[in-house]
């Protein structure tokens, strides 16, 4: 069994933490700058975008963008979750799409 | 519960109601997150690791997403911390409410608190009109870390009997589960142009570079021209007032 990854797992709960704890902790800290608070809250959207957008067109063993049924299992999901505000859902359906256009070898 | 007043009772009753749909999902994510990481090739010890030291479901996410890239440690850190650097608002909200408890339980407190766990006790505490730190707890670790840790360990001991994920498409899992996290996150129009701005500028240099530098690019830039538009009145007032970005569906 691995246990290499434990160390990173330490690392991101050192930086975790404190942004749990120092507001508790702290009073005041939480007074960074507007602009500061305004850019953390965009990260997520856009860092957690920019991480599905490559995971489904980017493939390590295919050059350039990879279009299939996975681009469109993920569009699927995204709509649903803005629809139906239901992430379970939109996953649910996105796996049983790919995984019958494999079985049916459409994927 | 000895003790408590029929108030008291009352609103533990229906945070207890609260906390079920909280803990179901919370669970449903805990094991796909457990799937996730073994498909990277975490270990078990890794996947428990990661779920009980850092008990950020997005960031934790985010982390499977750049290991299975071959991101080096810093940037995933790096990564972590911005993804969760909307605690500190959470945390700050939540002080009025536990400022009068020790300060060993609100170092222990502050572990926890996640969005689920912010959600909850906000809604439990302005429902009784003062805190209840058994409440906090109950939310916290009853809805949340338990939940989430058990589907851990059965997703990623349990996914070995699973002899092709691909075959069930569980490989969409993960970028799926991401792109509706973000949509979740999504409550205005800066956000929206952040996301498609990360997502334009992560494909680019992506395509230019390599798609792990794409990913980090993506996720520092989008929220730049994020902040490029114009504020609504609403969103000005909103980050004004500091408050918490809830709509996060994971821990």
């Amino acid at each position: 069994m691995t246990v290499e990854l434990v160390g990173l797992a330490a690392l991101m709960a050192a930086v975790t933490y404190p942004t749990r704890a120092l507001p508790l902790l702290a009073p005041g800290f939480e007074r960074l700058p507007a602009w500061t608070l305004t850019y953390l809250r965009l990260v997520g959207p856009a860092m957690l975008a920019a991480l599905a957008a490559v995971g489904v067109l980017f493939d390590a063993d295919t050059p350039g963008i990879r279009i299939g049924v996975e681009l469109v299992a993920v569009a699927l999901c995204v709509v649903i979750v803005a629809w139906r505000r239901s992430l379970l859902l939109g996953l649910v359906v996105a796996v049983g799409l790919v995984a019958v256009a494999r079985a049916t070898g459409l994927g | 519960m000895t003790g408590a007043t029929p108030d008291l009772r009352h609103a533990r009753r229906r945070l207890l109601a609260d906390m079920s749909g909280i803990a179901a999902s919370a669970f449903a994510f805990g094991l796909v997150f457990g799937l996730s990481a073994r498909a990277t090739g975490y270990s078990p010890l890794e996947a428990v690791a990661s779920s009980v030291l850092v008990f950020a479901g997005a960031a934790q996410f985010a982390a499977v997403g750049l290991v299975a890239a071959g991101v080096g440690w810093p940037l995933i850190v790096l990564t972590t911390f911005l993804l969760n650097s909307r605690h500190l608002l959470y945390a700050a909200a939540l002080r009025p409410w536990v400022a009068s408890r020790s300060t060993a339980e609100r170092a222990a407190m502050a572990h926890v608190l996640t969005d689920e766990a912010f959600a909850l006790a906000s809604v439990h505490f302005k429902r009784l009109g003062r805190p209840d730190s058994r409440g906090y707890w109950l939310a916290a670790i009853g809805a949340v870390f338990i939940p989430w840790n058990v589907a851990t360990i059965m997703g990623v001991v349990g996914g070995s009997s699973i002899a092709d994920p691909t075959d069930l498409g569980l490989d969409v899992v993960f970028p799926a589960a991401m792109a509706g996290i973000a949509v979740a996150l999504i409550v205005g129009r800066r956000e929206l142009v952040a996301a498609a701005a990360g997502v334009a500028c992560a494909v680019i240099v992506g395509l230019a570079v390599d798609p792990r530098v794409g990913i980090v690019a993506g996720g520092l830039t989008g929220p730049l021209v994020g902040m490029a538009v114009p504020a609504t009145p609403k969103e000005a007032a909103r980050d004004a007032s500091g408050e918490p970005p809830i709509g996060d569906p994971l821990p």
